[in-house]
């Protein structure tokens, strides 16, 4: 099979089992494509999700690297497509029948209920990225405390303090 | 942040750009700057509508902002406008990992970018959590809420329980507390 097919099957499954999004499948897509198709090493896979990480838009841009580095350009647009494509089908569909529940209790139901466990899971995300990796020094944690009081409280745009925070970094101060 | 009405009509061409600055400023999540384009910026959705929009987006698979720019796009504007949405978030992010894939074959792993990479992360988590912090206050305090946001918080990122699992028990546990709580409210009016 070329390799193309199989990238877009491979990710196309994975598409519709990521509830939560990408991060949640990761460990998957680390076994599919270290383990059973070995399109990366071990090392390979770590670097690409830090690019991923380091690059601006959703996190799900891991695949299309591994697209990239299986069969270049036509391989990361499979990949990114593969991805996409069905969850976002699905989505589709999904908002056309929900629709049709507009202010029924049900719906009402539904919507107050996974309110804040959605708010809850955002505050957890946030702890998690701000834990960050071992070793994060106090200025990391000063860091993130001054850039949520600085969002929360005033209307700054986040990309300046990304910037502040980047310049810090590179100065040796994280 | 006032609620206003969203405009009658929001074109194709403007959904696009939308979301191409939502995805171009994406860095360390895109969901902030989803909030802040839809909510702040453009006023396309109230807090309260955009809540519901993630949570369902939350409980659907794949990625959270694909499906819902493809939601947004749809109820402007049907089909294209799903299009449209999709295309202008993944345009700015497809380019920039591709042309780093390419640098980064050439160049390899620069100590210096690292470094930076480290403080530009501790700033995105404090642009998360204060997301999170703004989403709640927009929520009523009633028991209930603060119930379930904290088991959800404790269960994630305390207990590191897998998502999926945690998802499907406390998610139809709250919608049923939800769904007695509005019976007994309704009783209580009678």
């Amino acid at each position: 099979m070329s390799p193309l097919v199989t990238i877009a099957l491979r990710f196309a499954v994975l598409s519709l089992i990521a509830v939560g999004g990408v991060t949640s499948i990761l460990p998957e897509v680390h076994r599919v494509t270290v383990d059973v198709h070995h399109w990366l090493s071990d090392a390979e896979f770590t670097e690409m999700f830090a690019i991923a990480q380091a690059s601006p838009g959703p996190n799900m841009l891991i695949v299309a690297l591994i697209g990239f580095h299986v069969a270049g350009v036509p391989g990361a647009l499979t990949a990114a497509g593969a991805i996409c494509l069905p969850s976002c089908t699905l989505a589709y569909l999904v908002e056309h029948v929900w629709q049709r529940f507009r202010g029924t209790p049900l719906r009402r139901a539904v919507e107050a209920g996974l309110a804040p466990i959605t708010i809850g899971l955002m505050i957890a995300t946030g702890w998690l990225v701000a834990r960050g990796a071992p070793g994060t020094g106090w200025t990391a944690y000063a860091i993130t405390g001054l850039s949520t009081a600085l969002v929360l409280f005033t209307r700054v745009n986040p990309l300046w303090l990304f910037a502040a925070a980047g310049a810090l970094g590179l100065l040796g101060f994280v | 942040m006032s609620t206003t009405e969203p405009p009658a009509r929001v074109t194709l061409g403007e959904l696009y750009r939308g979301f191409l600055g939502t995805g171009a400023r994406g860095f360390g999540g895109t969901l902030p700057w989803a909030r802040r384009m839809l909510v702040e910026e453009r006023r396309w959705l109230t807090e309260r509508e955009f809540i519901d929009l993630f949570s369902l987006c939350n409980f659907l698979p794949g990625p959270n902002v694909a499906s819902m720019s493809v939601i947004v796009g749809s109820r402007f504007r049907g089909l294209l406008g799903s299009a449209a949405a999709l295309g202008g978030l993944l345009t700015v992010p497809l380019t920039t990992i591709l042309t780093l894939a390419v640098l980064y074959a050439r160049f390899g792993q620069q100590p210096g970018v690292e470094a930076a990479l480290r403080g530009v992360g501790a700033a995105a988590g404090g642009l998360v959590l204060a997301t999170g912090l703004r989403m709640a206050a927009a929520l009523g305090r009633t028991p209930r809420v603060l119930l379930f946001l904290v088991a959800a918080f404790v269960a994630v990122a305390v207990l590191r329980w897998p998502l999926v699992p945690v998802l499907l028990t406390l998610g139809p546990v709250s919608v049923l507390a939800a769904w007695i709580g509005s019976l007994v409210a309704w009783r209580g009016r009678m």
